[in-house]
């Protein structure tokens, strides 16, 4: 990707979890790399997510859930995606997400699991590397 | 000291300057006058109660031990209450999953994965009845956390205990039931704000009325802190959440010594030792007055500052996860000093997993030997008249007022909490701490500094046994098959024309309640009577 454009991320909350700080600190942290950032807000269905993506036009979804829903959540958007034929947006995650799951949620489609304890810089330069920025 | 030396300049984490010496002349310069009290402290159990509420605290009686548990179904929930009954807790804190904090029943479509995940599934009264069974609630205080559907909640614990034969009048207990804060940080709110503060309102003039001696609303300056706050900010604006539901009740025509006196507070305890001691030393004696100046209360017991002081999850770390047991022990020492009246632990597993029972019993241990070995209760407030300690108890309650005073000459809390402005503010905090996390100008053992290279271990995971989530949905089925349909679709009715109107609600929740409606059906009532919350969407 190249010119003006900015690289979009949408942050997303899936599911019940109201726990947000995560999610809001990366987002600034990501407009401050100089990203363009649009948010969810909290408890939004899969469908809810998929079309927020589709409608802002985005380049990454990235979500953060802290609740421990992280594969049925995931497993759902996975079906959203392709319904919407969005499989090709880079897919990331943040929050408590236990090492045993990785594997299951790259298997998904997920590109970069960043767990409780990650770097902003590393979330921003994973993300410029994915969308080749 | 020797001039010579150049000291490096230092501030809490409040934003207040400490120096590297303190003497009587700094806490005279920082002394807050109040009218009878020539030292500005006081003696304990008496106003402003700076000491602490009681003439003799733990020497009369140490701290409720209350570890914050729930999982799973019912039946999971109640064997883990009897466990932390027989390792020594004196209180239980109850944890409900997602779908009940947010007004689902556990076969909703938004439920799915989420059943008993991160805390006990309730659908209906019969699973009150059963988390509840064989449990003396007359002796070990239960605490409900829950605030979108903390109404609902707070009417099945009553009809448990009025089935059960206890007298209501002398039930004690408390429910989180503040979604003021819920708005800021956690968002487990359901209603609008108007709606939503109508509700606690309720439950605060229902319980003054039938449930003396229940405190239907413990307000959280706690989430505020895990959400970026610094420890002034979360009490200045846990005090203005705290005026906002008196105010509303004042309306309803309650005499304030009517009510005060059952308001409880749940705040934070990771940070620095000093620091944090002060805030509740601070917070005691500010709220104290704001009762008696601002709301011309009369009786001491509603000027009291009741607290559980505990937590500290922000504080703790997923790197090298054992050094939270030593955190945790500073934690309950920062407690102790402090004067709470109850203090409960967040496990070194908390950062990984719903707590081992292993985990849960460390945790009762680390007070248990407080009490036991340290001589913790053995004198009221130790650290007074500490020059340092005096000193930054006045520094704290005065930062605390400015706060206070922003909030009021922007328009209020409720304003600014509608407005998402509360929000945005600690949200930006939070950002900014990270920034010194990374950078390393705050620094945090095993995450910045001392790090081992291996910083993941090995934490045994609580398992998420999908069969709960189906027994669940089954046993809402049988109680919606055995109940009295009619009967159910009557108390709604009545809940609905209470909510049209004006009256106080929690007559009609307690008649669904009773008549085994779900949570889903009395919250599909309210929410069609009062909209959804509008989330003010900014980071």
């Amino acid at each position: 990707m190249s010119g003006n454009k900015k690289i979009k991320v949408l942050i997303a909350k899936p599911g019940l979890d109201g726990h947000d700080v995560g999610g809001k600190v990366v987002a600034r942290a990501l407009v401050e790399a100089g990203f363009e950032v649009i948010y969810t807000g909290l408890r939004k269905s899969p469908e809810e997510i998929a079309l927020a993506a589709r409608d802002n036009d985005v380049d990454v979804i990235g979500l953060s859930i802290l609740s421990g829903s992280h594969i049925p959540l995931c497993s759902a958007l996975k079906s959203q995606l392709e319904k919407y034929q969005l499989t090709n947006k880079v897919w990331v995650i943040g929050g408590n997400i236990p090492k045993e799951d990785h594997a299951s949620l790259l298997e998904l489609g997920i590109e970069g699991v960043f767990n409780t304890g990650a770097k902003l810089d590393e979330i921003v330069a994973f993300i410029r590397e994915k969308t080749g920025e | 000291m020797n001039k010579q030396v150049k000291v490096d300049v230092r501030w809490n984490e409040s934003g207040i300057e400490i120096k590297p010496l303190y003497t009587a002349d700094d806490v005279a310069a920082s002394r807050i006058d109040e009218p009878g009290i020539s030292d500005g402290v006081g003696l304990p159990g008496e106003y402003p109660f700076t000491r602490g509420i009681h003439d003799l605290m733990y020497r009369k009686r140490p701290w409720t031990m209350r570890q914050y548990t729930g999982f799973g179904n019912a039946e999971d929930t109640n064997a883990r209450f009897k466990y932390l009954i027989e390792t020594g807790n004196t209180g239980l804190n109850v944890a409900f999953d997602l779908p009940t904090q947010c007004g689902l029943d556990s076969d909703d479509p938004m439920a799915a994965g989420e059943v008993g995940r991160v805390g006990m599934a309730i659908d209906t009264l019969k699973d009150m009845e059963i988390a509840f069974d064989g449990i003396d609630i007359e002796n070990v205080t239960v605490s409900l956390t829950i605030n979108g559907s903390a109404a609902i909640m707070i009417a099945m614990y009553l009809a448990v205990a009025e089935k059960r034969g206890f007298d209501l009048k002398n039930l004690r207990g408390t429910c989180q039931n503040d979604i003021l804060k819920e708005y800021v940080g956690r968002g487990t709110w359901i209603y609008p704000v108007d709606a939503s503060v109508r509700l606690v309102a309720d439950t605060m003039e229902y319980c003054a009325r039938e449930a003396p001696l229940y405190s239907p609303v413990s307000v959280c300056g706690y989430h505020i802190r895990e959400s970026g706050a610094t420890p002034v900010e979360e009490m200045a604006y846990g005090f203005c959440i705290a005026r906002a539901y008196f105010d509303e009740v004042l309306k309803r025509g309650l005499d304030i010594d009517e009510f005060a006196y059952r308001m409880s507070f749940n705040f934070n305890i990771f940070g620095q030792l000093f620091e944090q001691i002060c805030k509740f030393r601070a917070g005691r004696r500010l709220w104290a007055k704001i009762v008696r100046h601002e709301y011309s209360a009369k009786n001491p017991k509603s000027m009291w500052l009741r607290m559980i002081a505990g937590g500290g999850g922000s504080g703790l770390t997923i790197e090298q996860p054992e050094n939270n047991i030593v955190r945790g022990a500073y934690y309950a020492l920062i407690s102790a000093l402090s004067g709470a009246q109850t203090v409960a632990l967040c496990c070194y597993d908390e950062a990984y997993t719903i707590p081992s029972e292993k985990a849960q019993r460390i945790s009762t241990r680390t007070m248990q030997i407080l009490i036991e070995e340290m001589g913790l209760t053995d004198t009221v407030d130790p650290l007074a008249g500490s020059h340092y300690v005096e000193t930054l108890t006045n520094q704290m309650e005065a930062e605390m007022v400015r706060v206070m005073e922003e909030v009021d000459a922007e328009g209020g809390i409720l304003k600014l909490i509608s407005e998402g402005k509360i929000q945005a503010r600690v949200s930006k905090r939070a950002h900014e701490h990270q920034k010194r996390l990374e950078d390393g100008s705050f620094r945090k053992v095993g995450v910045n500094c001392f790090e081992t290279g291996q910083e993941d271990h090995a934490v045994e995971m609580h398992p998420y046994k999908r069969e709960d989530a189906d027994k669940q949905v089954a046993r809402l089925q049988a109680v919606k098959t055995e109940r009295d349909n009619d009967a159910v679709t009557a108390a709604l009715a009545s809940l609905r024309q209470a909510a049209e109107g004006s009256d106080n609600m929690m007559p009609a929740i307690m008649g669904a309640v009773k008549a085994y409606a779900s949570v889903g059906e009395i919250n599909a009532v309210l929410t069609d009577v009062f909209g959804k919350y509008n989330e003010p969407v900014m980071f």
